[in-house]
């Protein structure tokens, strides 16, 4: 493996890992598509640093660009103060209208600069070893540096504020009723964001930010009921989607970020279907027990409603269940059948008897607790 | 707590508040003593919610003044706990319920410091004292709507505050929690605590507070159950829309004609 390959798995793992960490608190406060909005007006904020600093090396261009994302988000917040529009229709106003704005200047006063179109919506990843510095006396990929710190920076303030940031996200009354600022939290956490998109835009464009902020905590979402471990799951998650996208990548001589989000997509779609517990499967074939245990239950229900009754002998048999539980003959005889293996219940000629554990069964499930 | 005995718990004067240009509270005014389990009752969009929000800063007052044993909230959140309603969370928030009563001592522990030891078994204590200590490692979702609200009420209590705000704290539980609930605010008042409740029930309000503030926008009535929860005081908070049973039976203070058992009348 050259060294070249390696440098732009190592930027990309560290583009999906700073992208998803912050990703988590998005998905958890329902604001996925707010990480959309923010990828793409940064680009709006580096045009018009560029325009004001006249070079796209400064560092004061990533302050241009999360004070757009900021400007974004709180722009979001007016129109939906005003209740006249929702959540979902003021980032469909907001974000094209600031990012059309950006493309406008872009195409009309820095053609031939290194910010051009196609770049900003897909990334250049294979090309991102060419553009170097020096750090430290080692000579690295620039991109591999600024990802690196964001990803650490990232890691760092999550990991310090992890507390603030779980008991605003959770419940945002108590949090400020508790003396933190809700507030506070919400637009660093929006700075953040911002930070890393204009890192990860250079890398994998502003399309593809959403994917690397939202399939790894969605993903991890499923797997885990533990937050701390859900930033764990999300991190490790990334970190797989951005190594294998990229042999997908080599594999095809495709675009490296459009496999990586591909790859995640992939991954998504995995565990959605696969995770244990909330996965579809994992649902479907609990929803296919649970119907057989229930029936199983409603029989001994039943049982039990007529045991020692003059009408016993009556309602205690086979052929009465369709009548009385509304049961098809073929199901009648299975549920009879699954009881009976059970233990729940006994059989003689047509006539049912609970068993001691079937009484119990019919019994706890008749108490409300 | 000695040098406060002789305040009032809760301080409200002149309280407004308003959404745009539409008051939701107009110059209330209230005083809750230490040691009162006040019902805050009144129809739907009283502001009872808002009352609870606005004195705990989370609603800015267009005028008025809230004061926690004679200082402003602000200066006194370490005294003052509150349970909001279940339904303002997100029950699916991967986390599990020790967790969310630990939430109760973030309070005190303040920016940057993590909970240790102490608070932990502070809230496995109170998960006790709300009889949900086997549920503590269980993820929240899996809770029940009563056991939601035990969470909530143990999350409060490790607060160890002196006054409770609790809003409808009996919403959509089952009997055996609504009777757990009123034991506890009954042991919360023994202690000395104030604890002022949005309820929706009249017909319990005699038998489980002693004092209950009657609201709609304004202040209608507040005081001791026996002299201000009157038919009277009803039909101005809730505009006649609530028929009565007249009591029998029960002692009731003399010369007030208290009801037994009011009923909001449907349609």
């Amino acid at each position: 493996m050259s060294s070249t390959y390696l440098e732009i798995q190592l930027i990309a793992v560290f583009v999906g890992v700073a992208c998803a960490l912050p990703g988590v608190f998005l998905v958890l406060r329902r604001m996925a598509m707010m990480s959309d909005a923010i990828s793409h007006t940064v680009l709006l904020g580096i045009v018009l640093g560029f325009f004001a600093i006249g070079s796209l090396e400064s560092p004061l261009l990533v302050l241009a660009a999360a004070a757009m994302g900021v400007l974004t988000v709180s722009l979001v917040e007016v129109l939906m103060r005003t209740h006249l529009v929702r959540q979902d229709a003021a980032i469909g106003l907001v974000f094209p209208a600031l990012f059309s704005i950006a493309v406008i200047l872009i195409s009309r006063f820095a053609r031939g600069v290194h910010l051009d179109v196609d770049a900003v919506l897909l990334g250049e990843l294979a090309f991102a070893p060419l553009d170097r510095m020096d750090l430290f006396g080692f000579d690295l990929p620039r991109s591999l540096v600024i990802m690196g710190l964001t990803m650490v920076a990232n890691a760092g303030l999550i990991a310090l504020f992890y507390k603030e940031l779980k008991l605003t996200t959770f419940d945002a009354g108590l949090a400020a009723a508790l003396g933190f600022s809700p507030a506070l939290i919400h637009y660093g956490l929006m700075l953040m964001v911002s930070v890393t998109a204009v890192g990860a835009f250079d890398a994998v464009g502003s399309i593809l930010v959403v994917a690397l902020m939202i399939a790894p905590p969605a993903a991890a979402y499923l797997l885990t009921e533990r937050l701390s471990r859900m930033l764990l799951y999300s991190a490790a998650l990334a970190t797989a989607g951005a190594i294998s996208g990229f042999w997908l990548a080599v594999a095809l001589d495709a675009n490296v970020a459009g496999a990586i989000a591909t790859t995640l997509g992939a991954l998504f779609l995995g565990v959605f279907l696969l995770a244990p517990g909330r996965g579809l499967l994992a649902q479907a074939r609990r929803r296919a027990g649970q119907r057989w245990e229930f029936a199983q239950t409603a029989l001994a229900i039943h049982l039990l409603n007529h045991e020692n009754t003059p009408e016993m002998a009556r309602e205690c048999r086979v052929d009465h269940l369709q009548y009385h539980l509304r049961w098809q003959p073929e199901f009648a005889a299975t549920v009879v059948g699954l009881s009976e293996r059970a233990g729940l219940i006994q059989r003689s000629n047509g006539d049912l008897r609970l068993t001691d554990d079937g009484r119990e069964r019919a019994q706890t499930a008749l108490v409300y607790n | 707590m000695d040098n406060q005995t002789n305040l009032p718990a809760i301080d409200i004067t002149d309280l407004t508040v308003a959404y745009q240009d539409k008051p939701v509270l107009w110059d209330v005014d209230l005083q809750v003593p230490p040691g009162v389990l006040l019902a805050i009752v009144g129809p739907n969009g009283a502001g009872k919610t808002t009352l609870i929000k606005s004195v705990l800063g989370l609603i800015k007052p267009v005028a008025g003044q809230t004061l926690i044993f004679g200082a402003p909230y602000a200066t006194q959140r370490r005294l003052v706990a509150y349970v909001p309603q279940r339904g303002s969370v997100d029950w699916d928030f991967p986390t599990s319920v020790l967790d969310v009563v630990m939430m109760g001592r973030y309070g005190r522990l303040g920016w940057l410091r993590r909970p240790g030891r102490d608070d932990r078994e502070a809230a496995l204590g109170a998960l006790e004292k709300v009889g949900m200590a086997r549920y503590a490692g269980r993820q929240i979702s899996q809770l029940s709507g009563g056991q939601q609200q035990r969470t909530f009420l143990a999350r409060a209590l490790v607060q160890d505050a002196q006054v409770y705000f609790m809003d409808e704290p009996f919403q959509g539980v089952d009997a055996t929690t609504e009777r757990a609930i009123v034991d506890l605010l009954k042991e919360l008042r023994g202690a000395g605590k104030s604890v002022v409740v949005v309820h929706h029930d009249l017909q319990t309000v005699p038998e489980y507070f002693d004092w209950v503030l009657l609201l709609n926008i304004r202040r209608i009535a507040a005081g001791p159950v026996g002299v201000v929860f009157t038919e009277e005081n009803l039909r101005r908070a809730y505009g006649g829309r609530v028929g009565f049973l007249g009591g029998n039976g029960h002692s009731e203070p003399a010369g007030t004609a208290a009801p037994r058992r009011a009923e909001t009348q449907a349609g």
